[in-house]
């Protein structure tokens, strides 16, 4: 993990906006002393260790018998039942909820990135009578979380006919997420240099031409950093599928996970297991792209 | 925000201008008035009638939904249960998560492997931290029993005790997100000007001065903005408290947002829900509006 750290992955040679390289030491220029470097060592290893533990247990738990977990939920199964995990894999249903969730995933960050990128492209270099407002009135998606219209917003839904269809999680995700989307891109766009445009526009080649051939080549690092932002936060997404799909067949993992749970409610080992399985992706994908992911994530939260 | 850049002349959109804005800017518009803006509206409406969301509303009840959340016992537990969670964020979460990025901005031996597995947490969905961390409290399977019962305690069942629950729920969200607030602070501390540092360390100030009169001050924009989320955040918190407690034992465990859930949207209250939408949104609305105005003025 430390040395894939290290260099930075590929198509990462845009360096992302925050560096989290550190090559700074802080606190003192001198060595710190054995005892305080051993104190901090110590907190980290004890917090280290609350954040995985839970992990780890979850995953060997899927290993185990019943019994077994009850008896020693701390250490090595006993007899390693491989069955749990398999039996998972080998069903439909794993595959299926990991299915929906990056089809809903990848058109929510595809429509997001299209449609903020437009806009952001329009309020960055037209103006027109009107801009400022209308900047204004779709930033106000920033203020408050989808929850808080959660209802109106499923009788909208409802009243569309997209109950109980991706599309009906897909476009409210998209719509929250613009306003994330072009404020980052916006302020992205606006600092290519005006001289391009300027140029552009005086030999002849049109506004959505200099988008497509100029903007968008040359923004991809803030473009992949809504991507990561977009997706994350859809396979996360809980309570809007919650609200619009009632069949299981359509269930994203995050709702699959939930439906097993009730269903082996007594079978914690089972459980377990799923849940090892369902945040698997998340972990290689992190594990791979932890550079991309950590700066998508908190530059996206500090720029916005 | 000012409206033209530096060294970009303003220009007239002209005839392939108005083209680009007629093509460009109506698809995310109409998204955002119909998913976002439309629903925020009609929740205000909704929001004064008895309706069940079948039909049209037609019975106008005035602020009775309003009214009987005042003095509601399980709404107002919710509304303490927010305020909590800010405040468990801002008097544990934050210092914790500051003093760890103190340690792991420096170039010590592990530190990029430390701070990965802290950020871990933060990239799980709320669902699965919720439902791992059952397991982890659950009485019988769980690792908390199994903790206690090395001391010949007897097997505790923190998410149905009452008194317990809620205390509970806080360790989960400390847990999954202090490594971003941490990550924040990072990203912070590395961006400061490192001469400040050495020219008082020069002068003989000591770490604590250091810290207190230079990095703490320096720091201050970033964890202003490590308060607004922890804040914004805390409000809008549900995904967790479904797999954790489903809002119970005896309804101390909801959030504004899992009340909202529990009592308007599966009974299909859609009046009495939108009045708790309502509320909420003005409590994100004040908070977001009037925090950047008096607190982030400056950065």
């Amino acid at each position: 993990m430390t040395d894939s750290s290290l260099s930075p992955p590929i198509g990462l040679t845009h360096s992302p906006p925050v560096s989290f390289g550190g090559t700074m030491r802080w606190f003192s220029r001198r060595p710190d002393g054995g005892l305080g470097m051993l104190v901090q060592y110590a907190v980290l290893i004890v917090l280290a260790s609350v954040v995985l533990v839970p992990l780890v247990a979850t995953a060997l738990g899927g290993f185990k018998e019943l019994g077994d977990l009850r008896a020693n939920p701390f250490g090595l199964p006993k007899v390693w039942m491989w069955s749990n995990y398999w039996d998972i894999l080998s069903g439909a249903r794993y595959w299926q909820v990991l299915g929906n969730s990056l089809v809903i995933a990848l058109l929510t960050v595809f429509l997001t990135l299209a449609l903020s990128s437009m806009a952001a492209f329009t309020f960055a270099h037209l103006h027109f009578f009107g801009e400022r407002f209308l900047l204004n009135y779709m930033l106000l998606g920033l203020l408050f979380p989808a929850a808080t219209a959660i209802l109106p917003l499923f009788i909208k839904i409802r009243d569309l006919g997209l109950l109980n269809s991706h599309w009906g999680i897909v476009l409210p995700q998209v719509a929250f997420a613009l306003g994330m989307g072009i404020l980052l891109l916006r302020n992205a766009f606006r600092q290519l240099p005006g001289e391009l445009l300027d140029a552009a526009l005086m030999d002849g080649c049109g506004y959505i031409r200099y988008f497509f051939y100029v903007t968008l080549p040359l923004s991809r690092p803030i473009l992949s950093t809504v991507a990561v932002i977009a997706f994350v936060s859809s396979w996360n997404n809980y309570l809007l599928p919650l609200v619009v799909l009632n069949s299981e067949s359509r269930y994203p993992w995050t709702l699959g996970l939930m439906a097993y749970q009730g269903e082996y409610s007594t079978a914690w080992q089972l459980v377990l297991a799923f849940i090892t399985l369902t945040i698997l992706p998340a972990i290689v994908m992190f594990v791979m792209a932890q550079k991309y992911i950590v700066a998508g994530l908190t530059a996206g939260a500090v720029k916005g | 925000m000012t409206l033209a850049s530096p060294g970009e002349t303003i220009r007239r959109p002209g005839r392939s201008g108005w083209l680009t804005i007629l093509i460009f800017l109506p698809p995310a518009l109409l998204l955002f008035t119909i998913f976002v803006a439309m629903p925020m509206g009609e929740a205000a409406w909704y929001s004064f009638y008895n309706w069940n969301g079948y039909g049209r509303p037609e019975n106008f009840v005035g602020l009775k939904n309003y009214v009987s959340l005042i003095g509601n016992a399980a709404f107002t537990r919710a509304l303490a249960n927010n305020l909590i969670i800010i405040v468990a964020s801002l008097a544990i979460q934050l210092p914790l998560a500051l003093g760890v990025a103190l340690i792991l901005a420096k170039r010590i031996w592990g530190a990029v492997a430390f701070r990965m597995i802290f950020f871990l947490p933060y990239i799980l969905a709320d669902v699965a931290a919720g439902l791992i961390w059952r397991f982890v409290f659950d009485g019988d399977y769980g690792l908390a029993s199994a903790i206690t019962g090395l001391f010949g305690a007897p097997p505790v069942y923190l998410l149905a005790d009452k008194n317990w629950a809620f205390s509970a729920v806080l360790i989960v969200i400390i847990w999954k997100y202090f490594g971003f607030h941490m990550m924040l602070y990072i990203a912070g501390l590395q961006s400061l000007d490192k001469s400040l540092l050495e020219a008082a360390e020069m002068d003989g100030a000591t770490a604590v001065q250091r810290f207190r009169y230079i990095t703490l001050p320096l720091l201050g924009p970033m964890i202003r903005l490590s308060v607004f989320f922890s804040v914004v955040g805390a409000l809008q918190l549900f995904d967790m408290i479904v797999p954790l407690t489903g809002g119970g034992p005896f309804d101390t465990t909801n959030t504004m947002v899992s009340y909202l859930y529990y009592f308007g949207i599966t009974r299909m209250r859609v009046g009495f829900g939108s009045a708790v939408g309502v509320v909420l949104f003005l409590f994100c609305v004040t908070f977001a509006l009037g925090y950047r105005r008096y607190f982030m003025r400056d950065d």
